[in-house]
């Protein structure tokens, strides 16, 4: 598609053209400063660019009707979030559980929309494109459209239910969401070729269907609507960055032979980050939700082998191949939510979240969804800590783990080829030894340890006493996080006891998929 | 209009929408335009994949629907797609392999 097509004499222009002249066809090349200058940071990458104008746009929203329709949706959503509100949409969820997955998103997700808003901002200054630049403008505003209608979607929950009250302040100290947050960070520090390829190709394209489906379908399968409309609305969006994701890469590709390389070291780099990003999500799956939608293993088969194995198969022709690691992912798949979520049970008690033993019909459905390793490494767990809380002593980890210095999650995986073995891996740089939870995250660490020894990691920090002091009751109160009602157990928590009062249901009737 | 290579008619796109009254029209488009399309229902959302190939067309909807449909009203009601993208005023098409 050339830059700005010629005017042809008829009345009326095509969606292409007339998108292509109010784009690029409003752009110049600078001439009183150097474009160097004005764009200072498009090439220290290596990421090489010949020709901006075969940039192929694919959405042409102009403005007029970027606002008519993100108005539109707007209205539609809010009118649902009043409606839910006045209905107290609440009470029809499955049970209170479900609410802590909640906690999770808005502490753990909304604030990487945030961080999301400003990234795009930034490379939306920083392409000397046009179309990418306008493209990025657009997907700012929308990031900080999901900012904000998750916050206005949640906060209602906050009126009735713990740990929804400083989601802000908790994603800048609280350990496990150091996680999305040092995911984010690691890619607004980079330049904007990377930024654009970890979050609009790796992240919104790759894996979205893995945080944006299970946590919109949980919430349609447990009732709560408010959430499901917010996420459809998002999504709408969400079809707009994937196909940007898509066109810069296959945009980088066909610009030079040199870029191919580049490209594959951020594509294995961001899967694997992704990918260790949504253990959390694994987690909430197989264990938050009251009413299972799928398993984490079937989860991660339909939406990255089988989908993603057709993109990266469309992406072979430019000489891309699978992300590096992607065969550990996949031996993973039945380990990951098990893994994930007995730490979290362990931890409870400096989590702004809930945790318990699934119920026996849930530990049923476990040991369905996963025959080959549910009953025979993680259920005598789960069994083991259900007899110590029926005797009052439920199981309290008193120490703190070992975190990634890369992905900042507890080294807690255990080995690719045995799942009895934890998988720990260690790189010496400049006298200092660090420890990572795989070798993806090793591998991204020795490509550019400077980054990387910087990283903040929320248990070294406890120990530095730089997290409030010392003692656990000292930290919680750096997190503002309210012991005896935001964390630990929730048999027994006040969310669980209003939950019972309110609605006269118990979790305990229901069933469990 | 764009052919997907022969080995890729069979790698699947898929477009998925919110479930209401307007995607049902829609629905119903996509499904006389595309023969080989199917479609799958969850809570609240319409799943269709198609192999190789799938388009909307801006005239189909409008005959279903009973009324000047714009396709790029079609934001209003997306969750998900895959594939690579080629919007005309005309036509929404998904599909695996090069641009023709």
């Amino acid at each position: 598609m050339s830059a700005v097509p010629k005017n042809t004499g008829n009345k009326k222009l095509g969606l292409k053209e007339k998108y292509g002249m109010m784009t690029r066809g409003l752009g110049w090349d600078t001439t009183y400063q150097a474009m160097d200058d004005v764009f200072p940071y498009d090439q220290f990458e290596g990421i090489k660019i010949h020709d901006w104008d075969k940039w192929e746009d694919p959405f042409r929203l102009t403005m007029d009707a970027y606002w008519k329709f993100q108005g539109e949706k707007e209205k539609k959503l809010y009118a649902i979030i009043d409606a839910f509100a006045q209905n107290n949409g609440q009470f029809n969820v499955t049970d209170a559980r479900y609410i802590n997955t909640l906690k999770l998103f808005l502490t753990g997700v909304s604030p990487l929309e945030y961080a999301a808003h400003r990234g795009y901002a930034h490379v939306g200054r920083s392409f000397r494109g046009v179309s990418a630049r306008i493209a990025s403008q657009m997907q700012a505003i929308d990031e900080l459209r999901h900012a904000q209608t998750q916050v206005h979607t949640i906060s209602h929950y906050n009126k009735f239910f713990n740990g929804l009250h400083d989601f802000r302040h908790m994603h800048d100290r609280v350990w496990y969401l150091s996680v999305p947050k040092s995911y984010f960070e690691d890619a607004q520090s980079a330049g904007p070729f990377e930024f654009i390829t970890a979050i609009s190709f790796s992240f919104e394209y790759v894996l979205t269907n893995l945080l944006f489906m299970p946590f919109m379908s949980g919430a349609a399968y447990n009732g709560d609507m408010a959430t499901v409309t917010f996420g459809f609305s998002a999504q709408s969006d969400e079809s707009r960055h994937m196909t940007l994701g898509l066109e810069v890469v296959k945009f980088m590709l066909e610009q030079d032979p040199g870029n191919k390389d580049i490209v594959q070291k951020w594509i294995d780099k961001w899967f694997w980050r992704g990918y260790r990003l949504l253990a959390l999500v694994s987690m909430m799956m197989d264990y938050m939700l009251p009413k299972r939608v799928m398993s984490w293993q079937e989860a991660w088969e339909t939406y990255f082998e089988k989908n993603g194995g057709a993109l990266f198969e469309d992406l072979s022709r430019y000489g891309i191949r699978m992300p590096k690691y992607h065969e550990v992912a996949s031996k993973e798949k039945s380990r990951l939510s098990h893994e994930v979520w007995a730490t979290f049970y362990n931890f409870s008690h400096a989590a702004a979240f809930h945790t318990w033993v699934p119920e026996e019909s849930e530990l049923k459905w476990l040991s369905e969804k996963y025959p080959d390793t549910f009953d025979k490494h993680y259920r005598p767990r789960f069994e083991h800590w259900d007899a110590l809380q029926k005797e009052g002593k439920r199981w309290s980890n008193p120490g703190l783990p070992m975190l990634c210095q890369l992905c900042q999650v507890p080294t807690i995986f255990t080995e690719p080829d045995d799942p009895t073995t934890t998988c720990l891996r260690e790189t010496t740089y400049h006298g200092m030894k660090y420890h990572f939870c795989s070798d993806g995250c090793k591998d991204i660490f020795d490509n550019e340890p400077e980054k990387y020894v910087q990283s903040w990691l929320p248990v070294h920090q406890i120990f530095q006493g730089n997290c409030g002091g010392e003692g656990l009751d000292n930290v919680l109160k750096y997190y503002n996080l309210v012991p005896g009602q935001d964390n630990g157990e929730y048999m027994g928590s006040q969310d669980q006891m209003n939950w019972e009062q309110w609605t006269g249901r118990d979790h305990k009737d229901a069933p469990a998929a | 209009m764009n052919t997907p290579t022969p080995e890729r008619t069979k790698t699947p796109v898929f477009i998925a929408f919110v479930t209401n009254d307007d995607t049902r029209n829609i629905v119903a488009a996509i499904r006389e335009d595309n023969p080989q399309a199917t479609v799958e229902e969850f809570p609240a959302m319409v799943k269709i994949e198609s192999p190789g190939r799938l388009v909307v067309k801006r005239q189909s909807v409008s005959d279903l629907m009973g009324r000047d449909w714009d396709l790029q009203e079609i934001h209003l009601n997306l969750i998900s797609l895959s594939g690579s993208i080629n919007e005309t005023e005309d036509e929404f098409e998904l599909y695996w392999g090069q641009a023709a």
